[in-house]
């Protein structure tokens, strides 16, 4: 029996058109990879309740890249932003990344999302191997975690647990000095809130083992109206009021507060008040609320933060916020890891960017480091102070030790199985 | 769950005072939105998911008002009347196309115009929170009844929002403009066949519901943060309010707004981590006991 050949197509040539194909598909690719402009796209939030921390995050984005396409670009390449709207949902989150990163031809992604939608994003630089750098989420397991490792994946913001070890020090020097032994807490319902809240007391008790939380209030996020956790904080009468609301939330609340006289009988530590867009907006600043930084152009002093925050405000008619910094200094890093390597390759950028240490304006000595062990920002000034309702808002901010933030953070980090 | 706090606390005057205009308070601003929503709802027979907008547009006119006048009263005056000519131009030009519609086409309306609201306030207003500030004559050390902390600024809220529902009350049941308004929302193929304009009747229910959301938000003004987006987590509750009065009962809404506010109020003391939980409990226990709510009337 022979086997004669049917007519159509044969498998061979079947094979050679898929192959061409999967060629044709992948050649853009290869174009991409070779063209001048490198593209980087930065999902982030810019319309919601949270819009304006979304567009301080690419107003200091765009701010930076125009320094470095100035400068010559990025190992060469101009730098293209592409920057899309997340509306603070994690599923639109990834999605975008993935569509940045798949149809628009991104080759790093900025991720300029809040907590929730920074591990969706996460998951997709995982599933691509797109080099990633998380711009803004402050939950500290993003890169404390083992299992969140990837080698393709930064972190250049600041830490909960740095905040909270450097806050419950401070706190707890007060709490010694006027004898505030009662607290109270009252901080919003979720991820973030319950994690820098709880390890803030762990700090706090730590340095200050007398004191003792009396009262816990969870609002929830983006909660309009706080009269009965305002009332239900004047009955449990703490000499201390710790919060980490935040934004919008923390300044009702404080106007809220206000009315009942609440700050005149409780000293208040409101780890996010000092930031100028709660700053600025709370008409009636109590005097003295303890805050930890948030973004302060005197805080470094030096006239290279200052200078900083004069340019962006200059440029956007409005002050920076938190996540202004935090996007400002991924470009410089991104920046300095791409001249390193002397290439844009996400894998070689990624291998210059571990244990980098640059010159930046928000180090505490002048410079930061991507920290090679957990690839996470550290050495960025941090500390506590008061306010006060007019420039320069915190007049002294006593800053934290980065010495006793590594050791207590390694303590922590064992505690919960991390290492 | 803390139930020694809150036996503590019904113990205690000064707390009980305290947590009570507490209540007071946070049902009052409910019931100024929730009221509006319903007195719509009886009338035209829309469910207005758009209703959280006023409420908004209230707050944001007032800012608006208060930063130009510095008059505190100017900045309320505003906030309602504003609100109120929104409201009819809303109603004449969008809503009375679908009253005949389906309530899927009723809801799809009322929500484009609750993003198109927001985008409005984010293009004019600018998308980050503000905040009004409280005006100097209410920046005074709060009242001390029987030891309990009263602020000023909340017993005048509480008695704007008293007045509005006396004046409502009475307006609806005891004037010739209250008749035929609970004439239409009864019958108004007759209301019109006696030669009164029903369209007028509804553009003005629709801009009193709209004033008196737009006022509440005015007062709100002061002591919350104003975001595009504000109106939703009020509406939510105000939905809840009004299905716990019933649908369409004034006396209702007034009555579910301040059960709220006190469950929330105390709640807080006795069930801090399930006071949330507390509201949504009880208005079920109300729509299986009074599918209709609490004052709603029975559909035969």
């Amino acid at each position: 029996m022979t086997r004669t050949r049917q007519p159509g197509i044969s498998r061979r040539a079947t094979l050679a058109v898929m192959g061409a194909g999967a060629v044709t598909i992948a050649a853009p690719w290869v174009v991409r990879a070779q063209t001048k402009t490198i593209k980087i796209g930065m999902p982030t939030i810019l319309s919601g309740r949270v819009a304006q921390l979304g567009t301080s995050s690419r107003n200091a984005v765009l701010l930076e890249v125009e320094k470095v396409n100035a400068a010559g670009g990025l190992a060469g390449r101009q730098i293209e932003m592409v920057i899309r709207d997340s509306k603070g949902q994690p599923q639109e989150a990834a999605r975008v990344a993935r569509e940045l990163v798949n149809t628009d031809g991104c080759e790093v992604l900025f991720d300029a999302e809040a907590s929730s939608g920074s591990f969706a994003v996460h998951e997709v630089a995982r599933d691509l191997g797109v080099l990633c750098i998380h711009t803004c989420s402050e939950a500290s397991s993003l890169t404390a975690d083992p299992k969140q490792h990837l080698p393709n994946a930064f972190r250049c913001v600041r830490q909960g647990i740095h905040d909270s070890i450097v806050g419950g020090s401070y706190a707890a020097a007060i709490a010694k000095a006027k004898g505030l032994k009662k607290w109270a807490t009252c901080s919003p319902d979720y991820a973030y809130g319950r994690d820098t809240t709880g390890e803030f007391a762990l700090y706090l008790k730590r340095f200050a083992p007398d004191v003792e939380i009396i009262s816990e209030s969870w609002p929830k996020l983006f909660q309009p109206d706080y009269t009965e956790v305002v009332t239900k904080i004047l009955q449990a009468k703490p000499q201390a009021l710790y919060t980490c609301l935040w934004g919008g939330d923390l300044t009702s609340y404080i106007d809220q507060a206000n009315i009942y006289a609440l700050f005149t009988q409780m000293e208040l530590f409101a780890v996010n008040m000092a930031d100028y867009t709660a700053l600025t907006v709370v008409k009636n600043l109590p005097k003295g609320i303890h805050s930890g930084n948030r973004y302060i152009k005197t805080f470094p002093k030096t006239p290279e933060n200052a200078a900083w925050g004069d340019a962006y405000r200059a440029k956007y008619n409005e002050y920076p916020t938190n996540w202004s910094w935090q996007n400002a200094t991924a470009v410089m890093l991104l920046t300095e890891a791409a001249k390193k390597a002397n290439s844009t390759d996400g894998k070689k950028v990624a291998e210059a960017l571990r244990g980098l240490t640059i010159k930046c304006p928000f180090g505490a000595d002048g410079t930061v480091t991507m920290r090679a062990e957990d690839n996470t920002l550290v050495g960025y000034a941090i500390g506590w102070g008061t306010t006060i309702p007019q420039e320069p808002y915190v007049p002294e901010v006593k800053a934290g030790d980065w010495k006793t933030i590594f050791e207590l953070e390694a303590e922590w980090k064992k505690s919960k199985g991390y290492t | 769950m803390d139930i020694d706090a809150l036996a503590g606390c019904l113990a205690s005057p000064a707390c009980l005072v305290t947590q009570t205009t507490s209540g007071l308070i946070i049902g009052m601003l409910l019931f100024l939105v929730a009221v509006g929503l319903t007195l719509i709802f009886g009338v035209l027979k829309v469910v207005n998911f758009s209703h959280g907008a006023f409420y908004m547009f209230g707050a944001y006119f007032a800012m608006t008002a208060y930063q130009l006048s510095e008059s505190f009263a100017l900045a309320m005056l505003c906030g309602a009347a504003g609100t109120a000519i929104l409201g009819l131009i809303f109603e004449r030009v969008f809503m009375s196309r679908v009253y005949g519609a389906d309530v899927l086409m009723q809801l799809l309306v009322c929500y484009a115009f609750v993003l198109i609201f927001d985008d409005v306030v984010r293009m004019v207003w600018g998308p980050e929170f503000k905040s009004m500030g409280m005006p100097s004559a209410f920046q005074v050390p709060p009242l001390f009844i029987a030891g309990g902390v009263v602020p000023p600024y909340y017993l005048l809220l509480i008695g704007v929002a008293l007045a509005a529902a006396m004046v409502l009350g009475l307006g609806l049941a005891r004037t010739r403009i209250g008749k035929v308004i609970r004439a239409a929302a009864h019958n108004p193929g007759m209301v019109s066949a006696l030669g009164i304009n029903t369209g007028l009747i509804y553009g003005g229910v629709f801009a009193l519901g709209g004033m008196l959301a737009g006022l509440a938000g005015a007062l709100a003004a002061p002591v919350r943060s104003l975001t595009p987006g504000m109106g939703f987590s009020v509406l939510i509750e105000s939905f809840i309010v009004t299905v716990i009065g019933g649908m369409g009962s004034i006396l209702g809404a007034l009555v579910g707004a301040l059960l709220i506010g006190l469950i929330r109020s105390f709640g807080s003391l006795g069930f801090p981590l399930f006071t949330e939980g507390l509201m949504y409990l009880f208005m079920v226990i109300v729509l299986v006991s009074r599918p209709s709510g609490l004052f709603g009337k029975e559909v035969a």
